[in-house]
């Protein structure tokens, strides 16, 4: 039951038995899934592991360190930018991607100077700013590789010799993946995090117990920019190519997007909301009118609405829209997100059949 | 016996407001000194100026013969000056270990790294916390927090949230101890409770505390000595009793139809 016997449970990795137990299969599904499964789903696990990545990194900021930030499509470009341009000058690829996040985490650094004094709204715009910014000089300067983008170099890192390059590419992202969510979850119980949830939750206080406010709220922007970086640099290889339209204003609002369904400043909820809004990202996407046409019952009615009053092909960015309202309907309901229905399922589980 | 904490003439003005006209006063090891006057008469301000949220525009700030005015919040931290708050500035979403364990803060050094390879209990940042955690565990013994110890603080009785920020406060280990009207609030039981902490504070640990307090028995009971501001002025400084029958402060609280 509750009962604790020493200090150290309170810092175990795995609280309860069952945790652990579920914890093990998990991994072990995700070590056997480049056995069992076809390149496609490969590419969906990987597409949603870096969004685990970039989403940890984005609640330490958001939901731990209680700073908004609009911009982080920018730190996950340069991710993925100083990746590929690394790779191209010849680094081997895990060296590189530590490098891509230390460069993001600098960036982040940068952002955070304006933070000690912003805060709400006005650090929103900033942060917004920092995104467009970004976006912009990628996108238009020769150096690199305007429009295009630069040339991603092919993935060449043998994790486990005889798997192909997309089984690899898998390994290192699930396995970032699960290295970021150790890290982030062990920084937040200790002294560097407690010090970012205490600025949250009073800024005063924590700066008379002995928090240098300028260097954790910094701190914290270096941090989630690393991860965020991290997230990019595998963004790069995962899709091949880089395309600076890729990292516009709505990527930033995406990742966003994780945080709050999944739950502000949690970390099972980072990775329930990165699972989530990724899976719908790749569902909505692609979504064509005849999509539309085999719903059950409505269908028809609703392709010819949508027909008439959007665009003849089907509905492009319909994902937005879905997004929006699940965000106005979490808000209402459930403003924990997805870790506030887990929490709460769980507590009723516990007292069953009471 | 020369003062741990020395205030020397400190003013400052917000604008046109002059909230604190050259407030002197001092507090020794092991001394209690409770600072009080009616509303807005500038105590609060004083506390703020020692914690370095306000930086003085006249006078002096001295710790241990170091002049701390001018410093930013932490480093004033640093040289061990603790404080709670008026109005409860606890961490809500912390459970009552954990913002106690925020004030271990300047004791402990475990970086960004470390903190992230914390895997088994026996890797540096884990033995630290698990050390922490000990003499946090100490405090919650010495002020009955037992029963709330994993509870999130912001769901906690007001009472009992004074209780926790005073822990808080504690867990840092000051030499110079601020309460800011820790009595407010607080029904008999509390206060006295209140009371025998406090006196035990400074017989164990020879904390030199400045106390805000509008309760004058609770005052009286724990203050060897007492300092009255009245509109930023240090208007009586004396033994509880001197200052309780002192003229001007009779007049600062009742008006001066009501002293005549």
């Amino acid at each position: 039951m509750d009962m604790k016997r020493s200090y150290y449970e309170d810092l175990r990795l795995f609280d309860t038995l069952p945790l652990s137990l579920w914890l093990g299969v998990a991994v072990l599904a995700l070590a056997a899934a480049p056995a069992v499964f076809g390149n496609y789903p490969l590419y969906v696990i990987g597409y949603i592991a870096i969004n685990v990545i970039v989403a940890l990194g984005l609640n330490v900021l958001v939901g731990y360190t209680g700073q908004i930030s609009l911009g982080h499509a920018g730190f996950f470009a340069i991710g993925a930018y100083a990746v590929t341009m690394l790779a191209n000058a010849g680094l081997p690829i895990l060296p590189a991607l530590l490098l891509a996040g230390l460069i993001a985490a600098a960036f982040g650094f940068l952002l955070g100077l304006p933070a000690l004094r912003l805060e709400g709204p006005y650090l929103a715009v900033v942060t917004l700013g920092f995104g467009l910014t970004v976006e912009t000089i990628f996108a238009k300067a020769a150096f690199f590789g305007g429009a295009t983008g630069p040339a991603v170099p092919a993935f060449d890192l043998v994790l486990v010799p005889g798997f192909s390059r997309e089984q690899n590419l898998y390994l290192l992202i699930v396995a970032t993946a699960g290295l970021s969510l150790l890290a982030v979850r062990n920084l937040m119980h200790t002294r560097v995090g407690r010090a970012f949830v205490a600025i949250r939750d009073s800024d005063i206080a924590a700066s008379c117990a002995g928090v240098d406010l300028t260097y954790y709220k910094t701190l914290a922007f270096a941090v989630s920019a690393f991860f965020t970086g991290l997230g990019g640099g595998l963004f790069a290889f995962h899709l091949g190519q880089v395309d600076p339209t890729t990292f516009n204003l709505m990527l930033s609002i995406l990742f966003l997007a994780m945080v709050v369904i999944g739950g502000v400043g949690s970390i099972l909820g980072s990775v329930l909301g990165a699972v989530v809004i990724s899976l719908l990202n790749l569902k909505l996407k692609g979504l064509k009118m005849a999509d539309f046409e085999q719903l059950p019952l409505i269908g028809h009615e609703l392709a010819g609405f949508l027909g008439r009053n959007f665009m003849e092909t089907g509905m492009a960015n319909i994902q937005f829209i879905v997004y929006g309202t699940i965000l106005v309907l979490i808000m209402l309901f459930e403003p924990l997100g997805l870790y506030g229905i887990w929490i709460r399922t769980k507590r009723y589980w516990r007292t069953w059949p009471f | 016996m020369s003062a741990l904490l020395e205030i020397d003439q400190i003013g400052i003005s917000f604008g046109g407001v002059k909230a604190l006209l050259g407030v002197s006063l001092a507090v020794a090891r092991g001394e209690v000194v409770a600072l009080i006057g009616p509303n807005g008469a500038g105590k609060t301000t004083v506390f703020n100026c020692i914690s370095g949220l306000y930086h003085p525009q006249q006078g002096r700030i001295v710790v241990d013969g170091r002049e701390i005015q001018g410093l930013r919040p932490h480093r004033v931290a640093q040289l061990g000056i603790a404080r709670t708050f008026q109005n409860i500035e606890l961490f809500k979403h912390m459970s009552t270990v954990d913002n106690l364990l925020l004030g271990r803060h300047l004791h402990m050094r475990s970086g960004v790294l470390a903190g992230m390879a914390l895997l088994g209990p026996y890797l540096p940042a884990a033995r630290e916390e698990l050390r922490h955690r000990t003499r946090v565990e100490e405090i919650i013994d010495f002020l009955d927090l037992q029963a709330v110890r994993g509870e999130r603080v912001g769901n906690l009785p007001y009472g009992t949230q004074k209780v926790v920020e005073l822990g808080r406060a504690l867990a840092m280990e000051p030499r110079v101890l601020l309460l800011d009207e820790p009595a407010a609030g607080m029904n008999l039981e509390e206060k006295q409770d209140l009371r025998i902490w406090i006196q035990d504070i400074v017989a164990l640990f020879g904390v030199a505390i400045l106390l805000i307090e509008h309760d004058m028995q609770f005052v009286g009971d724990l203050a060897q000595r007492v300092v009255a501001l009245n509109y930023g002025e240090c208007i009586a400084a004396g033994t509880p009793a001197e200052v309780r029958a002192h003229p001007e402060v009779l007049k600062a609280y009742l008006g001066a139809e009501a002293v005549a």
